[in-house]
Protein backbone atom coordinates (compact mmCIF):
# COMPACT_ATOMS: atom_id res chain seq x y z
CA UNK A 1 0.00 0.00 0.00
CA UNK A 2 0.94 3.57 -0.44
CA UNK A 3 3.77 4.23 2.27
CA UNK A 4 4.80 7.46 2.18
CA UNK A 5 4.26 11.47 0.84
CA UNK A 6 7.23 12.18 -0.48
CA UNK A 7 6.57 15.13 -2.89
CA UNK A 8 3.94 17.98 -3.61
CA UNK A 9 4.02 19.95 -6.85
CA UNK A 10 3.91 23.65 -6.82
CA UNK A 11 3.08 25.19 -10.07
CA UNK A 12 5.18 28.27 -10.45
CA UNK A 13 5.56 31.33 -13.06
CA UNK A 14 9.37 30.95 -13.19
CA UNK A 15 11.53 28.59 -11.63
CA UNK A 16 14.77 30.56 -10.75
CA UNK A 17 12.35 33.46 -9.25
CA UNK A 18 10.97 30.62 -7.29
CA UNK A 19 13.78 28.60 -6.24
CA UNK A 20 14.92 32.44 -4.62
CA UNK A 21 11.63 32.98 -3.27
CA UNK A 22 11.49 29.84 -1.40
CA UNK A 23 14.88 29.79 -0.57
CA UNK A 24 15.93 32.93 0.74
CA UNK A 25 12.37 34.71 1.73
CA UNK A 26 11.15 31.53 3.04
CA UNK A 27 14.39 29.82 4.41
CA UNK A 28 13.97 26.43 2.76
CA UNK A 29 17.09 24.36 1.19
CA UNK A 30 16.89 23.05 -2.22
CA UNK A 31 17.02 19.46 -2.89
CA UNK A 32 17.23 18.57 -6.51
CA UNK A 33 17.92 20.63 -9.66
CA UNK A 34 18.08 18.50 -12.31
CA UNK A 35 17.77 19.50 -15.78
CA UNK A 36 16.72 17.03 -18.73
CA UNK A 37 18.00 17.48 -22.53
CA UNK A 38 16.24 14.93 -24.06
CA UNK A 39 12.84 16.13 -22.53
CA UNK A 40 12.95 19.46 -23.62
CA UNK A 41 15.12 21.06 -20.95
CA UNK A 42 12.33 19.54 -18.30
CA UNK A 43 13.71 20.57 -14.86
CA UNK A 44 12.80 18.96 -11.89
CA UNK A 45 13.58 21.70 -8.90
CA UNK A 46 12.37 20.96 -5.67
CA UNK A 47 12.88 22.68 -2.18
CA UNK A 48 12.35 21.54 1.72
CA UNK A 49 11.87 22.51 4.95
CA UNK A 50 14.62 22.32 6.71
CA UNK A 51 14.77 19.60 9.36
CA UNK A 52 11.94 17.78 7.42
CA UNK A 53 13.63 15.44 5.14
CA UNK A 54 11.17 13.30 3.39
CA UNK A 55 8.40 15.62 2.05
CA UNK A 56 10.00 17.82 -0.74
CA UNK A 57 8.00 20.56 -2.35
CA UNK A 58 8.48 20.22 -6.45
CA UNK A 59 8.76 23.85 -8.43
CA UNK A 60 6.91 23.23 -11.26
CA UNK A 61 6.90 25.28 -14.53
CA UNK A 62 3.38 25.19 -16.56
CA UNK A 63 4.68 22.82 -19.91
CA UNK A 64 3.26 23.91 -22.79
CA UNK A 65 3.25 21.45 -26.01
CA UNK A 66 3.63 18.66 -26.22
CA UNK A 67 2.72 17.89 -22.55
CA UNK A 68 -0.54 21.17 -22.47
CA UNK A 69 -1.49 22.92 -25.42
CA UNK A 70 -0.59 26.42 -25.26
CA UNK A 71 -4.10 27.41 -24.16
CA UNK A 72 -4.69 24.97 -21.59
CA UNK A 73 -0.88 26.55 -20.03
CA UNK A 74 -2.19 30.02 -21.19
CA UNK A 75 -5.34 28.63 -18.22
CA UNK A 76 -3.19 27.33 -15.68
CA UNK A 77 -1.89 30.45 -15.70
CA UNK A 78 -4.08 32.45 -15.28
CA UNK A 79 -5.53 30.21 -12.43
CA UNK A 80 -2.57 30.55 -10.86
CA UNK A 81 -2.42 34.48 -10.78
CA UNK A 82 -5.86 35.00 -9.55
CA UNK A 83 -5.22 33.39 -6.95
CA UNK A 84 -7.08 29.86 -7.29
CA UNK A 85 -4.66 27.25 -7.11
CA UNK A 86 -4.68 24.98 -4.24
CA UNK A 87 -2.46 25.86 -0.81
CA UNK A 88 0.18 24.35 1.62
CA UNK A 89 -0.38 24.16 5.57
CA UNK A 90 3.28 24.43 7.60
CA UNK A 91 3.46 24.39 11.17
CA UNK A 92 5.39 27.18 13.00
CA UNK A 93 6.93 27.41 16.55
CA UNK A 94 5.96 30.82 16.87
CA UNK A 95 3.54 32.53 14.51
CA UNK A 96 4.38 36.02 15.21
CA UNK A 97 7.99 35.81 15.52
CA UNK A 98 7.79 33.81 11.61
CA UNK A 99 5.46 36.42 10.42
CA UNK A 100 7.60 39.07 11.23
CA UNK A 101 10.74 37.41 10.10
CA UNK A 102 8.98 36.61 6.96
CA UNK A 103 7.63 40.14 6.52
CA UNK A 104 11.09 41.87 6.97
CA UNK A 105 12.29 39.52 3.99
CA UNK A 106 9.45 40.94 1.73
CA UNK A 107 6.71 38.47 1.72
CA UNK A 108 3.16 39.16 1.02
CA UNK A 109 0.81 38.51 3.48
CA UNK A 110 -2.89 37.58 3.18
CA UNK A 111 -3.88 37.62 6.88
CA UNK A 112 -1.45 38.76 9.76
CA UNK A 113 -1.44 35.98 12.98
CA UNK A 114 -5.01 35.54 13.93
CA UNK A 115 -5.93 33.81 17.13
CA UNK A 116 -8.05 30.51 16.75
CA UNK A 117 -9.69 28.42 18.54
CA UNK A 118 -6.88 25.85 17.55
CA UNK A 119 -4.06 28.33 17.45
CA UNK A 120 -2.72 31.27 16.16
CA UNK A 121 -2.58 31.44 11.98
CA UNK A 122 -1.29 33.21 9.11
CA UNK A 123 -1.74 33.35 4.96
CA UNK A 124 1.04 34.48 2.69
CA UNK A 125 1.41 33.67 -1.14
CA UNK A 126 4.32 33.48 -3.26
CA UNK A 127 5.37 35.20 -6.06
CA UNK A 128 3.48 33.01 -8.73
CA UNK A 129 -0.21 33.47 -6.43
CA UNK A 130 0.30 30.04 -4.72
CA UNK A 131 -1.33 30.33 -1.10
CA UNK A 132 0.35 29.28 1.91
CA UNK A 133 -0.29 29.26 5.53
CA UNK A 134 0.88 28.53 8.67
CA UNK A 135 -0.11 27.75 12.24
CA UNK A 136 0.91 27.46 15.54
CA UNK A 137 -0.99 24.75 17.67
CA UNK A 138 -2.22 25.70 21.00
CA UNK B 1 17.43 40.80 -0.58
CA UNK B 2 21.02 40.61 -0.47
CA UNK B 3 21.18 38.42 -3.60
CA UNK B 4 23.92 39.75 -6.72
CA UNK B 5 21.76 37.95 -9.12
CA UNK B 6 18.42 40.19 -10.33
CA UNK B 7 15.23 38.73 -12.03
CA UNK B 8 13.21 40.25 -14.23
CA UNK B 9 9.95 38.12 -13.88
CA UNK B 10 6.94 38.58 -16.16
CA UNK B 11 4.01 37.97 -14.41
CA UNK B 12 0.86 37.82 -15.72
CA UNK B 13 -1.69 41.07 -14.80
CA UNK B 14 -4.08 39.53 -12.91
CA UNK B 15 -0.95 38.48 -10.36
CA UNK B 16 -1.00 42.15 -9.87
CA UNK B 17 -4.79 42.03 -9.61
CA UNK B 18 -4.39 39.68 -6.74
CA UNK B 19 -2.46 41.68 -4.96
CA UNK B 20 -4.68 44.57 -4.29
CA UNK B 21 -7.54 41.62 -3.71
CA UNK B 22 -4.74 40.20 -0.91
CA UNK B 23 -4.59 43.72 0.51
CA UNK B 24 -8.18 44.14 1.27
CA UNK B 25 -8.41 40.64 2.87
CA UNK B 26 -5.15 41.98 4.65
CA UNK B 27 -6.04 45.32 5.08
CA UNK B 28 -10.15 45.67 5.37
CA UNK B 29 -9.28 47.17 8.32
CA UNK B 30 -7.60 50.53 7.38
CA UNK B 31 -9.96 53.10 5.17
CA UNK B 32 -8.19 51.83 1.80
CA UNK B 33 -9.31 53.91 -1.25
CA UNK B 34 -8.85 52.68 -4.95
CA UNK B 35 -6.17 54.55 -5.79
CA UNK B 36 -3.82 52.72 -3.13
CA UNK B 37 -5.36 49.44 -4.61
CA UNK B 38 -4.80 50.15 -8.13
CA UNK B 39 -1.21 51.58 -7.48
CA UNK B 40 -0.48 48.07 -5.97
CA UNK B 41 -2.03 46.53 -9.29
CA UNK B 42 -0.02 48.75 -11.02
CA UNK B 43 -3.25 50.07 -12.66
CA UNK B 44 -4.14 53.51 -12.82
CA UNK B 45 -7.54 54.27 -10.96
CA UNK B 46 -9.81 54.32 -13.63
CA UNK B 47 -8.53 50.90 -15.37
CA UNK B 48 -7.90 49.01 -11.81
CA UNK B 49 -11.93 48.88 -10.81
CA UNK B 50 -12.93 47.77 -14.30
CA UNK B 51 -9.98 45.06 -14.75
CA UNK B 52 -10.35 44.26 -11.05
CA UNK B 53 -14.16 43.10 -11.87
CA UNK B 54 -12.89 41.18 -14.86
CA UNK B 55 -10.64 39.12 -13.13
CA UNK B 56 -12.81 38.52 -10.13
CA UNK B 57 -16.05 38.69 -10.92
CA UNK B 58 -17.02 41.94 -8.99
CA UNK B 59 -16.00 45.50 -8.25
CA UNK B 60 -13.36 46.37 -5.65
CA UNK B 61 -15.47 47.84 -3.77
CA UNK B 62 -18.12 45.33 -3.63
CA UNK B 63 -15.55 42.77 -2.37
CA UNK B 64 -14.33 45.29 0.32
CA UNK B 65 -17.39 45.37 1.30
CA UNK B 66 -18.07 41.95 1.66
CA UNK B 67 -15.33 41.21 3.13
CA UNK B 68 -15.96 43.96 6.33
CA UNK B 69 -19.53 42.17 6.50
CA UNK B 70 -18.27 38.88 6.74
CA UNK B 71 -15.77 40.14 9.10
CA UNK B 72 -18.29 41.43 11.45
CA UNK B 73 -20.06 38.35 11.26
CA UNK B 74 -17.05 36.75 12.94
CA UNK B 75 -16.51 39.20 15.20
CA UNK B 76 -20.72 39.16 16.04
CA UNK B 77 -20.22 35.48 16.61
CA UNK B 78 -16.98 35.29 18.59
CA UNK B 79 -16.63 38.06 20.47
CA UNK B 80 -19.01 40.09 22.91
CA UNK B 81 -18.03 43.51 20.99
CA UNK B 82 -20.84 45.91 20.71
CA UNK B 83 -22.42 46.76 16.91
CA UNK B 84 -21.00 49.81 16.74
CA UNK B 85 -17.65 48.38 17.88
CA UNK B 86 -17.60 45.78 15.44
CA UNK B 87 -18.25 48.72 12.33
CA UNK B 88 -15.10 50.48 13.66
CA UNK B 89 -13.53 47.56 13.72
CA UNK B 90 -13.96 46.06 10.04
CA UNK B 91 -13.19 49.34 8.79
CA UNK B 92 -16.61 51.13 8.23
CA UNK B 93 -17.33 54.55 9.56
CA UNK B 94 -20.96 54.78 9.76
CA UNK B 95 -23.00 52.45 11.77
CA UNK B 96 -26.41 53.14 10.17
CA UNK B 97 -24.66 52.46 6.89
CA UNK B 98 -23.37 49.36 8.11
CA UNK B 99 -26.54 48.05 10.00
CA UNK B 100 -28.36 49.01 6.63
CA UNK B 101 -25.75 46.98 4.45
CA UNK B 102 -25.40 43.84 6.71
CA UNK B 103 -29.52 43.92 7.04
CA UNK B 104 -29.52 44.12 2.94
CA UNK B 105 -26.95 40.87 2.74
CA UNK B 106 -28.02 38.79 6.01
CA UNK B 107 -32.00 39.89 6.32
CA UNK B 108 -31.31 40.56 9.75
CA UNK B 109 -30.11 43.45 12.11
CA UNK B 110 -26.35 42.81 13.52
CA UNK B 111 -28.12 42.12 17.09
CA UNK B 112 -30.21 39.32 15.51
CA UNK B 113 -28.09 37.69 13.69
CA UNK B 114 -25.38 37.56 16.87
CA UNK B 115 -28.37 36.09 18.30
CA UNK B 116 -29.19 33.53 16.01
CA UNK B 117 -25.76 31.90 15.38
CA UNK B 118 -23.32 30.50 17.81
CA UNK B 119 -19.76 30.65 17.33
CA UNK B 120 -19.05 28.57 13.99
CA UNK B 121 -15.50 26.86 15.53
CA UNK B 122 -17.71 25.22 18.54
CA UNK B 123 -18.74 23.16 15.38
CA UNK B 124 -15.71 22.75 13.30
CA UNK B 125 -12.24 23.18 13.42
CA UNK B 126 -11.21 25.02 10.01
CA UNK B 127 -8.48 27.56 9.22
CA UNK B 128 -9.40 31.23 9.11
CA UNK B 129 -8.62 31.13 5.14
CA UNK B 130 -11.60 29.00 4.64
CA UNK B 131 -14.18 30.48 7.13
CA UNK B 132 -13.38 34.68 5.30
CA UNK B 133 -13.73 32.71 1.77
CA UNK B 134 -17.18 30.52 2.44
CA UNK B 135 -18.62 33.14 4.91
CA UNK B 136 -18.31 36.00 2.66
CA UNK B 137 -21.48 37.04 1.16
CA UNK B 138 -22.06 37.38 -2.08
CA UNK B 139 -22.13 40.44 -4.69
CA UNK B 140 -24.54 42.26 -5.17
CA UNK B 141 -25.81 45.80 -5.54
CA UNK B 142 -24.65 48.41 -2.74
CA UNK B 143 -26.20 51.51 -1.97
CA UNK B 144 -23.04 52.48 -1.14
CA UNK B 145 -21.41 51.01 -4.45
CA UNK B 146 -21.82 54.97 -6.03
CA UNK B 147 -19.44 56.07 -3.43
CA UNK B 148 -15.53 55.28 -3.11
CA UNK B 149 -14.60 52.55 -1.41
CA UNK B 150 -14.35 54.26 1.71
CA UNK B 151 -15.58 53.17 4.21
Amino acid sequence: MLKQLTHVQVWVHDQDEALKFYTEKLGMELREDVTVPELGNFRWLSVGVPGQEDVAITLMDIPGPPVFDEETRQKIQDLLSRGASGGLFFSADNAQATYEELKSRGVDFTQEPTEQPYGIDAGFRDPSGNHFRFMQQS
Amino acid sequence: MGSTLTLVVYLPSTRHLLRAKDLIDARYREPLDIQTLARVAHLSSAHFSREFRRTFGETPHQYLLTRRLERATALLRNTDHSVADICLEVGLTSVGSFTTSFRRVYGVTPTAYRRAHPPAAARARVPTCVLQAYARPQSRSFREDSRTARG
